[in-house]
């Protein structure tokens, strides 16, 4: 459950931009999780749903941007989706060892205020 | 008949009841900004989610490099072999290098009195229930230890092979363990951790035959989950493959 510390470090980061910003209320969170961030987003939301209610976002709704996983072969040069079982496998030329462009992601995106 | 909803009963006063508060009002959350402007405005802000995590790990980093140390995260399941590798290796580096030790568990002091070496500082950073440790837990416990001179700083994280993955400790190197009784695809199940890794560590090899474990396809495994991974294979209990780890630490300095 690592999602409820990731949520909290996100909705400080919410409040702290809200304030700034001189904004009374958040009505919209975006986040963006990569597929292979370790982050479970039922998990993040739950933790979301927990913590909102007693803060002053807790009208906001959460939004998720999932972004897939996608590596690029280091020899060949071929993009691709790495299967869970062979994250690093390159399918076309069997290398491995392919760079990941992108899955990792864990972002606060925007928020909107009123 | 459809029942009647009762309104939620206020709770009676025990003023009998001891309360002790142990949050952190730090951990409280700010008061609400001011009047509410019409409309909505969208403020873009394309930040880390663990950006206070990430400040105060590289806090940590640049402490570490000050102090000339070198710090690893040692992460894995519970039960890996983490404290067992920690203590031959503290066997056989201290005291010729300052070493100093931190260690993480939900609850007990148990590894850091198993971790106790003359010589070596030790902490051992209670959780209560927190499933990995974070930078600032790190900040703390340094703060608390004598780490003047120290060289390497071993860092036993909470035995957990998904949360620690997430967050930055300042360390120089992270490896990670997976034992012979754990089954070849581990790595492949918790990609995460393995692909954050420096090294991989396969322990308890010297009961791998006795537990059928193919260690050819776990070395595949390691290999797909961790191809930039510099991977050892060792028996902390008997000694087999400790040299070659023991110089990967050498060579840090």
């Amino acid at each position: 459950m690592h999602e409820l510390a990731i949520a909290q470090s996100a909705l400080q980061q919410v409040l702290r931009e809200a304030e700034r910003a001189g904004a009374g209320q958040v009505s919209r969170i975006v986040l963006r999780v990569g597929a292979l961030s370790g982050v479970e987003t039922d998990a993040l939301r739950f933790a979301f749903d927990a913590l909102l209610p007693a803060s002053p976002a807790a009208r906001a709704q959460l939004e998720i941007e999932l972004v897939p996983a996608l590596a690029r072969c280091r020899d060949c040069g071929h993009d691709f989706a790495p299967a869970s079982d062979t994250l690093f496998e390159c399918p076309r030329c069997r290398a491995f060892g392919a760079e990941l462009r992108s899955g990792r992601e864990l972002y606060l995106v925007c928020i909107d205020c009123a | 008949m459809t029942p009647t909803p009762q309104p939620h009963s206020s709770p009676t006063p025990a003023d009998d009841v001891v309360i002790v508060d142990v949050r952190d009002p730090s951990d409280t959350l700010p008061t609400p900004p001011g009047d509410a402007l019409p409309g909505t405005r969208t403020i873009t802000l394309e930040t880390r989610l663990l950006d206070e995590n990430d400040r105060r790990a590289a806090a940590n980093r640049a402490d570490f490099a000050a102090r000339g140390l070198r710090a690893l995260n040692f992460v894995s399941s519970p039960g890996a072999g983490k404290t067992t590798l920690l203590g031959r290796t503290l066997d056989a580096l201290a005291p010729a290098l300052r070493c100093a030790v931190l260690v993480g568990d939900l609850e007990t002091a148990n590894d850091a009195r198993r971790l106790r070496r003359p010589g070596v500082p030790v902490a051992q950073i209670t959780t209560g229930g927190c499933c990995h440790l974070d930078a600032a837990m790190i900040a703390r416990a340094t703060a608390a230890l004598p780490l003047d001179g120290t060289q390497l700083l071993f860092i036993e994280n909470v035995g957990n092979l998904v949360c620690p993955a997430s967050f930055d400790l300042g360390e120089n190197r992270r490896i990670t363990l997976v034992s012979c009784t754990e089954g070849e695809d581990k790595p492949l199940k918790y990609p995460p951790m393995f692909s954050s890794a420096h090294a991989v560590v396969l322990t308890k090899i010297d009961v791998a035959d006795a537990m059928g474990f193919d260690r050819t396809l776990a070395r595949d495994a390691i290999r797909r989950a961790a191809p930039q991974a510099t991977v050892f294979e060792l028996s902390a209990k008997t000694g087999e493959g400790l040299d070659a780890w023991l110089d990967y630490l050498r060579a840090l300095l």
